[in-house]
């Protein structure tokens, strides 16, 4: 997947955010502020005019360059925990002009580390973390049983989603959603739908460019 | 919904126009949300940055100024501000002798604040964080995100504020205010949520008879919701979890905030709530605020502060002030 495919990514995932933004925010209000939608569509609009500035010319530049802006524009925890995610990301895929998928794989474990590492979520906790690392690992796992890419991304997007709605019946142990205790049992937490979103477009992505 | 703005995506920096045109003691760069003393940082005296989510005013901005902050960043509506606020607020204010931040314990300012102390420590500006944490609504547990920082970082701010300008180092000014943070505690109670204007409705749906006990600053529901009852019932609610949680004997300081949609006649009346409440229990209310400090937006509600003074603490709380929000003694 060369730098098109992640830069038609991250524009995907920009239009999904914004797509998704009230939604997002619902569920924010429910167990949280109300800004989560709000937040990342502003972060993931500047970071589209960020790659239109700068063109970065390989994936790893794209993802970083990603990061960077998520950083300085959404805020929050979102902004410090996904810019950690396409960092380390942008870091793992390092200067290759086509990763292929196992390094996507690889870069995607090292955005799950990098995340828990900031902000030492594990899965169970009700955070973006129960998304992220069902998906990372059904990922792995299709690879390693020698799937083709496009169903390995499936594995990906799928798992990403059923780890969302899998947060539905937990009780938040991180986050603003923490506060709420056993009343935050019942909704699905927003920064897991926000995570199996971006993943989604990722899939979509690498089968458009294709 | 019916807000005093133009758009949602304006409110934020309007007001910061509008803030900037009110009051030239501050230095308000709107382009880049940092607000700072329009005199510069005196050579020598530690700087004080705060910051947060706007939508708490005159939380953090309206408390810069002699005797109390440098700097404040705020952030987009409930929002952690970003590293690059903080960054440049903690170059502005470096004098030479280190900077402050007090960090309001939410996961994102932690988070933001964090990565900006480590930056400035590259340019080798000394930066301390102070964490303010005074809620007793939630458990400080392993199953939470710790106790949220509300009131006690008003009365941090000023307290460390007043040491920092009498000349005290870096490290006398934050343990000043972390004793602060310690002998504080808070809890506030919401008879509504609030309206985030780029939502457009209502956080959460109290009914007419419905209270939220336990809330935060930021609009999210409490810990629990229960019936709404008097003004003397509503105050021992609050003191209740603050006397299980410390000793409300001896010297306080005491803050009857507003969350923003309350009027100070029944501000007033809590107040009056509260200080027989404490003063039954041994408790001499010798210094208060009653206003709006720490808001959330228009919710409707109150949060009580109270924290064990020493002579020194009182003495850091008389001593002279002059920002937005809190003046005197010059």
């Amino acid at each position: 997947m060369d730098a098109e495919v992640f830069r038609a990514w991250i524009v995907s995932a920009a239009e999904v955010i914004e797509a998704n933004r009230d939604h997002l925010t619902q569920l924010d209000a429910a167990i949280g502020d109300a800004d989560h939608g709000i937040n990342l569509a502003r972060g993931f609009a500047a970071v589209v005019d960020a790659l239109d500035a700068a063109k970065p010319g390989v994936p790893g530049a794209i993802l970083t360059l990603t990061g960077n802006t998520l950083i300085s524009k959404v805020g929050g925890a979102s902004g410090p925990l996904y810019g950690m995610a396409f960092r380390r990301a942008g870091k793992a895929l390092s200067d290759a002009a086509d990763p292929d998928t196992s390094a996507l794989s690889a870069a995607l474990e090292a955005a799950l580390a990098g995340v828990q590492q900031l902000g030492a979520a594990r899965e169970g906790d009700k955070t973006m973390v129960d998304a992220l690392a069902p998906a990372t690992r059904a990922m792995a796992k299709a690879i390693a049983e020698g799937a083709s890419q496009d169903d390995a991304l499936r594995s990906l997007a799928e798992a990403a989603e059923a780890g969302a709605l899998a947060t539905i019946p937990m009780q938040a142990l991180k986050g603003r959603a923490s506060y709420l205790g056993p009343r935050s049992v019942g909704h699905e937490d927003p920064g897991a739908v926000s995570t199996a979103l971006i993943l989604a477009a990722l899939r979509s992505a690498a089968l458009a460019g294709r | 919904m019916k807000k005093l703005i133009n758009s949602p995506e304006t409110v934020v920096t309007q007001a910061l126009e509008g803030v900037a045109i009110a009051h030239p003691s501050l230095r308000v760069d709107v382009e880049n949300k940092v607000i700072t003393r329009a005199g510069g940082p005196r050579q020598g005296k530690v700087g004080l940055v705060s910051g947060g989510g706007s939508g708490h005013e005159p939380l953090h901005g309206g408390f810069v100024g002699y005797g109390m902050l440098d700097a404040a960043c705020p952030g987009e509506i409930f929002t952690s501000p970003v590293p690059d606020q903080m960054l440049i607020a903690t170059r502005a204010v470096n004098a030479g002798a280190g900077v402050l931040h007090v960090v309001k314990n939410y996961t994102g300012d932690a988070l933001n604040f964090q990565m900006a102390a480590e930056l400035a420590g590259d340019e080798g500006i000394e930066v301390v964080q102070v964490v303010t944490n005074d809620d007793v609504a939630v458990e400080d547990s392993l199953y939470t995100a710790g106790r949220r920082g509300t009131g006690a970082t008003v009365f941090a701010e000023k307290i460390a504020g007043a040491l920092a300008e009498q000349g005290a180092d870096l490290a006398a000014v934050a343990a000043v205010a972390r004793e602060v943070n310690e002998r504080s505690r808070s809890f506030g109670v919401a008879l509504s949520s609030c309206i985030v204007p780029a939502a457009g409705k209502p956080t959460f749906e109290l009914g007419d008879l419905e209270v939220e006990l336990g809330i935060g600053i930021h609009g999210e529901p409490g810990r629990t919701r229960a019936a709404h009852t008097a003004a003397g019932d509503l105050a021992a609610v609050a003191l209740d979890a603050i006397s299980a949680d410390v000793p409300v004997s001896g010297d306080l300081l005491v803050m009857v905030n507003g969350m923003g949609g309350t009027p100070l006649i029944e501000l007033y009346v809590m107040f009056n709530e509260v200080s027989r409440y404490l003063e039954a229990r041994g408790g001499r209310v010798v210094r208060n605020l009653v206003g709006n400090y720490i808001t959330s937006l228009e919710m409707q509600g109150f949060s009580v502060s109270v924290c064990r003074l020493t002579d020194e603490l009182t003495r850091l709380w008389d001593a002279p002030v002059d920002t937005p929000a809190l003046r005197w003694g010059r």
